[in-house]
């Protein structure tokens, strides 16, 4: 290429009104993809605080029981559906593209019909509020015979919906995973081989895997657990000769891989911030990448772990429990990486960086306590307690969820074009870190002393402790006004951004912020390095200096 | 709404390796299917429901050499299009499309003699949850086949549709496989 064509142009339409439209930019179907999870989130996070302003007192005071059962049903379902998986394949589309220098997914339709089945199921998932009967209450999980049980014998009922709308997000999740593996694995810049791929690409390569591997395994079981409850069949069904724990094997065989769905991006996240924010190369960037799919591997092989208590045979309960110690070899290796590339850095305490440092943090104690879950003795113990409530709310508030505020604070100019303000963005990080552990520490004391979850009332005796977590909880409630204020007011009258604001190496960096529509369109640049190399001077790409020289110069006669 | 033309995104390698993947996800349904019935079976009480014998094999198994000689059919067609013979292309792409509702035509005989239902037990779930879903797969190969046949006699399209013919066909081939599997689990392991 020749850099006299390039930057290539920013983009014509910036008017808000594309973003509520179906548009195939695959920038455009990221943000959309991040807004509307975030609607769910305050859903989400409105649910919970309700569940928490009733735990705040020992008695059910607050809300009915069968209420209660509805809202932690939706809560989690809300949580893991509507917001996590959605926000993720929204950073994916933003990041996936733009790193790899495509010009935007392998399949843009499909893309865009994979987005507008999230609001659809949403809606689906949140009219099941105004159903006779009210929502489904057994559970995000769903377990039969709770769940094929449908006692005022409507036709549209809380439970039918959800599963409806489950089926929906797998099929919606699938369409996402083939367009995203597809684009990683043939849209990848000249010199890009998989050794010059950023690590988040790996990771989203070795998520997407996951989600193609097993959320066909829970679509196949929920469309059974439909019939079962709507067409008399008894799969599950002990008197037509069917088995309920067979629903708990399609559960788990994709709900276990659906937390390193949710964790392994997130490891590309700290993967790619932590050699921003120290100036250094990522510590071992190979075995980051090869440790990846080794958790995939091993992620596959675990599920029953989560069926310790429900009569599997004693060599199953064996075989499962190693095989879940094992996980923390390569997750141990990409920790003590990023700790490598801390060390002697020089860091810069951005909110990004904050936030890693505290997802970080988070993650190792909830590895901790998610060890001590894997052992056959405890599990039988703690299993059904607050305990668990409070490990997997580490990893998925604690480590994840911060894991993508840093995300979005980091990105932010770079697809919006404005700058996010820092104190505001110190003060989400402040609350967010403190109301974290208020929230979900307490729930391990509860959960040891035997305090059993999905209860609207409580013994006195954990009454201390519960306290505790539901002021936690409130802060985080709090902790979201500074982050909606400074998206909103960054994105409206933000300061302009350079294209390159936190000097970081990676395409998406050599692009105008914003990117065109295109993307490099094509003038996309030969690789002709690693990335992260930070300190080193090395250029990632041929014509590096011209091409940056040429973005500077345009910003400047802007 | 914005229509952007994407420059190397209609790469024609795409849509073959999306479609690949696109199987891979799906052989897991199947075996989800699978291995849930192998579980059901060999934990189930009572598998049969009261008054029935077992399944009458004849039919599936004339069933199952029509499939794989439609195998067999479209792996031809698939040879003549990529040498440019596109009659000899119609011609066996149309015979395969005949076994394959010849195939479907089959279930249908089969499936109004039974004396079970949908819901006469696990046994009926099973069977018909199987067979269904797979016999909705090879209604869509068919129609995807017609589909083809029709694009092959638009000149201007039939550039793409070498590429349309080789995805139709693996599809066809795994909608093979798969059956296979299901006439071994379902008739010939009667007893357990
Ligand atoms: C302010 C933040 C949050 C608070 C205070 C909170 C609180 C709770 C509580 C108390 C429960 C226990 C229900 C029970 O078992 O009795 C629960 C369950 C759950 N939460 Fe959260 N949560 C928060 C955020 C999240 C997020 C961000 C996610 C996921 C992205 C999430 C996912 C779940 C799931 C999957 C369950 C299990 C629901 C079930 O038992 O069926 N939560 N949450
Ligand atoms: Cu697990």
């Amino acid at each position: 290429m020749t850099s006299a064509t390039f930057p290539p142009s920013p983009p014509e339409n910036t008017s808000w009104s594309r973003y509520f439209g179906f548009n195939t930019d695959a920038k455009v179907i990221g943000i959309q993809y991040i807004v509307t999870a975030f609607f769910f989130f305050l859903i989400g996070g409105l649910l919970a605080m309700i569940i928490r302003g009733e735990l705040i007192t020992p008695p059910a005071d607050l809300v009915d029981r069968t209420v209660y059962n509805g809202i932690y049903t939706m809560h989690g379902t809300i949580m893991l559906f509507l917001f996590i998986f959605p926000v993720l394949n929204g950073l994916n589309n933003l990041l996936i593209p733009t790193m790899i220098g495509a010009p935007d997914m392998a399949f843009p339709r499909l893309n865009a019909v994979a987005f507008w089945l999230v609001p659809i199921f949403g809606a689906l998932l949140i009219g099941s509020f105004f159903v006779p009967g009210g929502p489904a209450y057994s559970g995000w999980w769903s377990y039969p015979p709770v769940s094929t049980q449908n006692p005022l014998g409507h036709f549209i009922n809380g439970q039918g919906l959800w599963i409806t709308a489950v089926a929906l997000s797998g099929v919606s999740s699938i369409m996402g995973a083939i367009n995203f593996v597809t684009t990683i694995l043939r849209m990848r810049a000249p010199g890009m081989g998989f050794f010059r791929m950023p690590v988040y690409c790996w990771t989203a390569l070795a998520a997407q895997s996951l989600q193609l591997i097993g959320l066909p395994a829970l679509t196949g079981g929920a469309v059974m657990l439909l019939m079962d409850l709507s067409f008399g069949t008894s799969f599950y069904q002990p008197e037509g000769g069917g088995d309920p724990v067979l629903y708990q094997h399609f559960f788990w065989f994709y709900s276990h891989p659906a937390v390193y769905v949710i964790i392994l991006p997130v490891f590309g996240i700290f993967s790619e911030l932590f050699p921003v924010y120290s100036r250094k190369p990522l510590f071992g960037y190979v075995y980051v990448c090869l440790a990846s799919f080794i958790i995939v591997a091993l992620g596959l092989v675990v599920w029953v772990h989560h069926m310790f208590p429900s009569g599997v045979a004693q060599w199953m309960r064996n075989f499962f429990m190693f095989s879940t110690m094992l996980i923390a070899v390569p997750t141990g290796v990409k920790v003590f990486a990023w700790l490598g590339t801390i060390w002697r850095g020089k860091l810069r305490l951005t909110t990004p960086m904050l936030f890693c440092l505290g997802g970080l943090f988070n993650f190792v104690f909830a590895g901790i306590t998610g060890i001590m879950l894997a052992t056959v003795p405890v599990d039988i113990h703690v299993s059904n307690t607050y305990f668990v409530v409070g490990h997997f709310h580490y990893v998925i508030y604690g480590a994840a969820v911060m894991g993508i505020f840093a995300a979005i604070y980091h990105w932010f100019p770079k697809f919006i074009g404005r700058m996010p303000y820092e104190g505001l963005g110190k003060l989400h990080f402040l609350l967010t870190f403190i109301g974290a552990n208020l929230n979900f520490l307490p729930m391990h004391p509860l959960g040891l002393m035997g305090m059993p979850r999905r209860v609207s009332s409580y013994d006195p005796e954990f009454a201390f402790w519960n306290v505790l977590a539901s002021l936690g909880a409130f802060l985080l409630g709090v902790s979201i006004i500074p982050f909606l204020l400074n998206m909103v007011s960054a994105w409206v009258r933000g300061p302009k951004a350079p294209h390159n604001p936190w000097n970081a190496i990676g395409l998406e960096w050599l692009l105008p912020s914003p990117p065109p529509e295109d993307n490099f369109g094509e003038h996309v640049p030969t690789v002709i390095s690693r990335p992260y190399g930070y300190g080193t001077g090395e250029p990632l790409v041929e014509h590096q200096a011209e091409i940056e020289n040429q973005l500077t110069l345009e910003e400047a006669r802007a | 709404m914005t229509a952007t033309p994407h420059l190397n995104t209609e790469h024609p390698k795409h849509n073959l390796t999306g479609f690949i993947i696109f199987l891979c996800s799906e052989s897991v349904i199947f075996l989800a299917f699978f291995s849930g019935f192998a579980l059901l079976k060999t934990a189930a009480l009572n598998w049969l429901p009261p008054g029935v014998e077992g399944l009458e094999w004849r039919t599936p198994l004339l069933n199952t050499v029509v499939l794989i000689s439609s195998s067999g059919t479209i792996w031809l067609a698939e040879r003549c299009m990529s040498k440019g013979n596109l009659v000899g292309f119609r011609a066996f792409w149309l015979l395969t499309m005949a076994l394959g509702a010849y195939f479907l035509y089959g279930q249908a005989v089969e499936w109004g003699g039974l004396q079970f239902g949908f819901t006469s037990g696990v046994f009926g779930g099973t069977f018909y949850l199987l067979t269904g879903f797979h016999g909705l797969h090879v209604a869509t190969g068919v129609f995807l086949m017609g589909l083809m046949l029709v694009k092959s006699f638009i000149p201007q399209n039939y550039a793409g549709g070498e590429q349309g013919v080789q995805a139709t066909s693996l599809f066809w081939h795994f909608v093979d496989v798969i059956w296979i599997i299901l006439f071994v689990l379902l008739y010939v392991w009667q007893r357990s």
